[in-house]
């Protein structure tokens, strides 16, 4: 029994110590090269299987190979919109600083797959569909989630003190979450010219598993690099709010060193 | 947990909550004019006026295309398996346009009964599959192309 409530309180204490700045500075530098080894190792053969060596489809023939583009940074959209709005209610309920400033370095990373989730959509619809843009649901709900993220990010902007500005843009991006199901579902919901969906990951996907393959790598490659990208900016951000501190100095001297 | 993290997360779920209800209720009073084209059959309950320019979708009924030898006109017949619409339409169809493909068409009703597109565009559905299996389907039995839903 005692060497079970020990264990918890290990968890909690390691779980804890990412609250401190000085700690995920340090900690976060050791896992940051791996997440973009990582992101290389499964994006560059995923690609190369996606583009060159799947088959091309039996009705779009080579241009649906946008698709393992398209679709990875389209989850990874979601996701981070999701992810920003957990951190942003644990930096609320329990203001620890770090959550907030994970929560308002997801919304640019996250806002820049909502744009190629766009741009790779209308390049896709163009030789498909036979135009570029069409106010469906699909499409106009994508759409919204850009303004969301822009939204985030403007309204942190516009308040200079940085633990403020964290919190109403988390507001923000709390009340957004009711996006995801309606991009989700915008498909089954209403008639679009978006297609439905096809992987299902508790039933059968109706993609052969020859293309399946890479699109799955590269959605993880997508993870991979959402990982590193947030890792990275939410250092510098800590690094430049805390420049007056002590663990600045002593790091900073470190590394000189 | 202390009483005020407490506190705070109550009214972090009020607010997902409220925010989500009246997201709901708005989506559901809005749900006709969300949806982004009508079928066939819609369009046989609904008695859309004349003139008025609404999208209409369905499958291209197999055999019912017909060019004009001379210029760009075509007309083809739009099927949900229950009603039909003739459709005409003067222009380039996009390439995946194909007997038994899904399209919509965005246009309005003649007083001939007919539809009047103005711009056509081509729906595929959510099946990939290399050509080679898209065969063995169509040599057992299962047409691939298509796809409205």
């Amino acid at each position: 029994m005692s060497s079970h409530t020990s264990f918890w309180k290990r968890c909690k204490t390691w779980f804890h110590r990412w609250g401190s700045p000085a700690w995920f500075y340090r900690t976060s530098g050791l896992i940051i090269p791996w997440l973009w080894a990582g992101f290389f190792l499964l994006a560059i053969p995923g690609l190369i299987w996606g583009l060159s060596i799947a088959p091309p489809d039996y009705l779009q023939g080579d241009s649906y190979r946008i698709i393992f583009i398209h679709v990875p940074s389209a989850w990874q959209s979601m996701l981070i919109f999701a992810v920003m709005a957990i951190l942003a209610l644990i930096g609320m309920v329990w203001r620890i600083r770090v959550a907030e400033t994970l929560a308002m370095c997801c919304a640019p990373i996250g806002a820049a797959f909502t744009i190629v989730t766009l741009a790779t959509g209308s390049l896709w619809g163009k030789p498909t569909w036979g135009t570029f843009w069409q106010w469906d649901g699909r499409m106009t709900s994508e759409l919204v989630l850009l303004f969301l993220y822009l939204g985030v990010i403007g309204l942190q902007q516009a308040i200079e003190e940085p633990r403020k500005a964290a919190r109403a843009a988390g507001l923000l991006a709390l009340v957004g979450v009711v996006n995801l199901p309606i991009i989700h579902y915008s498909v089954e919901w209403w008639t679009t010219l978006h297609q439905g969906t096809t992987i299902s990951f508790f039933g059968e996907s109706s993609i052969d598993a020859s293309m399946l393959w890479p699109l799955l790598i590269m959605a993880i490659a997508a993870k991979f690099y959402f990982g590193a990208a947030l890792l990275t900016r939410t250092r510098n951000t800590l690094l430049l709010q805390d420049r007056e501190k002590n663990w600045v100095r002593e790091t900073v001297q470190g590394e000189k060193s | 947990m202390t009483p005020t993290r407490k506190r705070r997360l109550t009214i972090a779920l009020f607010i997902l909550i409220g925010a989500g209800s009246a997201t709901s209720l708005l989506l559901y009073a809005l749900s006709d004019n969300l949806l982004y084209f009508q079928s066939p059959s819609d369009v046989a309950v609904n008695d859309i006026p004349e003139g008025k320019r609404f999208r209409l979708g369905g499958l291209v009924q197999p055999g019912s295309v017909n060019r004009d030898p001379d210029s760009l006109a075509v007309s083809f017949v739009v099927t949900d398996g229950q009603e039909n619409i003739t459709v005409t339409f003067e222009g380039i169809l996009p390439d995946l346009f194909r007997e038994g493909q899904g399209v919509i068409a965005n246009g309005s009703m003649l007083a001939s009964g007919q539809f009047a597109a103005r711009e056509v565009l081509a729906k595929h559905d959510e099946n990939y599959m290399p050509p080679e299996i898209a065969d063995a389907l169509e040599r057992a039995g299962h047409p691939t192309s298509g796809g409205t839903n």
